[in-house]
C-alpha cells in the first residue's frame, strides 16, 4: 500500500518534470509567435484588403479576398491618378547613385587613412566620424540656403549629394577597420611588383566586399525611405521619391480606401520582396560584427 | 618607412584618395551644420538680409509666448517619446533576443520576421496604422471584442490624452528590431564555456542571464541607449505622417522635429522663419550632443573600468 503510493507520487513527480520541461520549451515560441503575429498582422491586413472591392474591406475587412469580393479597383486608381512610375525611377537613381558613390568615395578615403600614416591622420578621421553620431537633418537651415545657391533644389542631384555626405562618416569608419586587416605582405608584395598607389587599391578592394555590401543595404535603407530630404529640398512632382509621393499621394486620397490599401501595397512589396532576399546577409553582418 | 615622402611633400595619391569624400563631408554636412548654428545668432530684415542679434533668438524661443509654450511641450513630448522607446522598444528587443539566443529552433526565421517592420518607411508604417486604428474601418476594435477587451477601444490617435503613447508605441512596434538585432549579436558572442560553468555551479536560466550575460552585454546596452535617444530627439517622419505638422490633437504628439519643421517653413497663421528655425535645430544639435557626449565620456569610460 505505501509501495504503490510510493510508486504514484515518484510517476506524479516525473510526469510533472517532463510536463514541466515541455512547457519550458514552448515557452520562448509562444513569446515569439505572439510578437510574430502582432509584426505580421497589420501588414497582411493591408494587403489582403488591397485586392478588395470597398464593400468587403469595410464589410469582412478579415477575409482573404475571393472571386466576389476581389478588385483591382485600387491599383486602377493608383496608375491613372498619380506618378508612382516616376516615383519609382526617382528614388531607384537616386539611391543606386548615392550608394555607388558612396561606396567608392568612401573606399578611397578609407584606404588613405588606413595605409598612410600621414600627419593628422587621427584627427581627420575624428573629423569624418563626427558625422556618425550627429544627424545630417539638423544643418537643414543651412543645406538649404547651399541648395538655393548651387540651383539644386528641386534636383535629383541634389538629394544624391546629400545622401552622400550623409552616409560618408560611418562608411569610412567601418572600411578604415577593414583596410587595416587587410596583410601587408600583399600590398608590400605589388609594390615590389612596381604596382602604382592607385593599383593597390583596386587590388585591395575585392578584398572588403563582404564590409561593402553589409554598408551597402545600410546605406540603401535610410536613403529610400527618407522623408525629410525630399519634402525640405526636392517637393517638385518631377523629383519625388516614392516615399514622398506615396506620402503626398495618400494625403489626398485619404478618403478613397481602395487606392490607400493599393498604393501602400505598391510601395511596401517591392522592400519586402528585396529585404526577404538578402535578409540573411543584412542579419547576418550585424551579428558577425561588421557594423558596430 | 615607406612613407618617408611625407615630410618633404603631401604625396599625391593620398590627396587623390581622400579629396572627394572630405570636400563632398565639409560642403554639404559640415558646413551647412557650422551655417545653422551661426544663423541662430541673425536675423532677417525685411531685404531678407542678416544682421547679427546675439543670443536674442533664444530668449525668444525660451520666453515668448509665440514659442515657449510650443518648444517647451516639444521637448517635454519629447522626453516621453524617448523614455517609451526606452522602457518599451529596448525591453521587448531584450526579451526577443535573448530568447532568439537561447539555441531555439527556427531562430533565423523569427529574426526575419521580427526585423521586418524596421525596413519599411516611417510613412508606409504611419499610415498602415492610422488605417488599423481608424474607427470607420473597426479592424482593432474587432479583435478587442473578440478578446472580450471591447470596452477598452478608442480613436487613441484622436485624443490629446493617448495619441502621445500611441504614436510612440507605433514607432516601438516598427523599431523594436534594431536592439533586438544589436543585443542579439552581443548574446551569441558570450563564450560558450562562460555558460557551461554556470550550468555546472546549478544557475537557473533566470540568474546566469542577468549576473553573467546582462553584464557582458553591457557595451551593446550602451549603444541601444544612444541609438534610440539620437533617433529620438531627431524623429519627424511619423508625426508628421500621421498628425500632420501641428502634430495634434492640440499638439499632443508635437515633438522637436515637427516643432523644428514648423518654425523653419511656418504653419497656418504664422510664416515660416529660417533664423529661429536655425535656433530649434541649435537646441536639437545641443540636446543630441550632450547625449553622446554622456555616452562616451561617462558610460563608455565606465564600461571600460568594469572590464578591466
Amino acid at each position: 500500500m505505501t509501495s504503490a503510493i510510493n510508486d504514484h507520487k515518484v510517476s506524479g513527480t516525473t510526469f510533472g518534470n517532463r510536463f514541466r520541461r515541455v512547457l519550458e520549451g514552448l515557452a520562448p515560441h509562444l513569446v515569439l509567435l505572439s510578437y510574430a503575429v502582432i509584426v505580421l498582422f497589420p501588414i497582411f491586413m493591408i494587403i489582403i484588403n488591397s485586392f478588395k472591392d470597398r464593400k468587403a474591406i469595410f464589410g469582412m475587412p478579415f477575409q482573404i479576398p475571393n472571386a466576389e469580393t476581389f478588385s483591382l479597383i485600387g491599383y486602377e486608381t493608383v496608375l491613372e491618378r498619380s506618378n508612382f512610375q516616376v516615383y519609382f525611377m526617382n528614388s531607384i537613381i537616386v539611391t543606386v547613385v548615392a550608394l555607388a558613390l558612396t561606396l567608392l568615395i568612401g573606399a578611397m578615403a578609407a584606404f588613405a587613412l588606413a595605409e598612410y600614416p600621414f600627419r593628422g591622420n587621427a584627427l581627420l578621421g575624428l573629423y569624418l566620424a563626427i558625422g556618425i553620431m550627429i544627424p545630417i537633418r539638423l544643418g537643414t537651415v543651412g543645406m538649404l540656403k547651399l541648395m538655393v545657391n548651387f540651383n539644386l533644389v528641386n534636383t535629383l542631384s541634389g538629394l544624391i549629394l546629400i545622401y552622400i555626405a550623409q552616409a560618408l562618416p560611418l562608411t569610412i569608419f567601418i572600411l578604415s577597420q577593414f583596410f587595416r586587416q587587410v596583410p601587408k605582405e600583399l600590398k608590400d608584395a605589388a609594390r615590389i611588383d612596381g604596382a602604382s598607389e592607385y593599383r593597390i587599391f583596386t587590388l585591395v578592394v575585392p578584398l572588403v566586399r563582404p564590409a561593402l555590401g553589409a554598408i551597402g543595404i545600410f546605406t540603401m535603407l535610410p536613403i529610400w525611405n527618407d522623408l525629410w530630404f525630399p519634402l525640405v529640398v526636392a517637393p517638385s512632382p518631377k523629383t519625388a521619391t516614392v516615399t514622398l509621393g506615396v506620402q503626398q499621394f495618400l494625403g489626398q486620397f485619404v478618403s478613397d480606401w481602395n487606392a490607400v490599401l493599393s498604393s501602400l501595397t505598391l510601395a511596401m512589396v517591392p522592400i519586402l520582396i528585396i529585404y526577404v532576399i538578402f535578409s540573411r546577409q543584412l542579419i547576418r553582418s550585424i551579428t558577425s560584427g561588421a557594423i558596430k | 618607412m615607406e612613407h618617408q615622402q611625407t615630410r618633404k611633400s603631401f604625396p599625391v595619391h593620398i590627396l587623390v584618395f581622400l579629396a572627394p569624400a572630405v570636400l563632398i563631408y565639409t560642403l554639404f554636412m559640415v558646413y551647412p551644420l557650422i551655417d545653422s548654428l551661426r544663423l541662430s545668432f541673425f536675423s532677417l530684415n525685411e531685404q531678407n538680409q542678416e544682421f547679427f542679434v546675439g543670443i536674442q533668438n533664444y530668449i525668444k524661443l525660451f520666453t515668448d509666448s509665440n514659442y515657449a509654450p510650443r518648444f517647451w511641450g516639444a521637448l517635454q513630448n519629447n522626453l516621453i517619446f524617448f523614455a517609451i522607446h526606452m522602457v518599451v522598444q529596448n525591453s521587448i528587443g531584450l526579451l526577443l533576443a535573448a530568447l532568439l539566443a537561447s539555441g531555439i529552433k527556427g531562430s533565423s526565421l523569427y529574426r526575419t520576421v521580427l526585423f521586418m517592420p524596421t525596413v519599411l518607411s516611417v510613412v508606409i508604417i504611419g499610415f498602415i496604422w492610422q488605417l488599423i486604428l481608424n474607427p470607420l474601418w473597426g479592424v482593432s476594435e474587432s479583435i478587442l471584442q473578440a478578446l472580450s477587451l471591447g470596452d477598452l477601444f478608442k480613436p487613441w490617435l484622436g485624443l490629446p490624452e493617448t495619441a502621445l503613447i500611441t504614436v510612440s508605441l507605433i514607432s516601438v512596434w516598427q523599431f523594436v528590431g534594431i536592439p533586438m538585432i544589436l543585443f542579439f549579436a552581443a548574446l551569441i558572442s558570450i563564450p560558450e564555456e562562460l555558460m557551461e560553468a554556470a550550468r555546472v555551479d546549478g544557475a537557473s536560466g533566470w540568474q546566469t542571464f542577468w549576473r553573467i550575460k546582462f553584464p557582458l552585454i553591457l557595451p551593446a546596452v550602451g549603444i541601444v541607449a544612444i541609438l534610440t535617444f539620437v533617433g529620438n530627439f531627431n524623429a519627424f517622419d511619423l508625426i508628421y505622417t500621421m498628425k500632420g505638422a501641428n502634430a495634434g490633437p492640440d499638439f499632443a504628439t508635437d515633438i522637436m522635429g515637427t516643432f523644428f519643421y514648423r518654425t523653419f517653413f511656418g504653419q497656418q497663421l504664422q510664416l515660416g522663419n529660417p533664423t529661429m528655425g536655425a535656433t530649434v535645430a541649435a537646441m536639437m544639435f545641443l540636446i543630441i550632443l550632450t547625449g553622446v557626449l554622456i555616452y562616451i565620456f561617462l558610460w563608455q569610460r565606465r564600461i571600460q573600468t568594469i572590464e578591466m
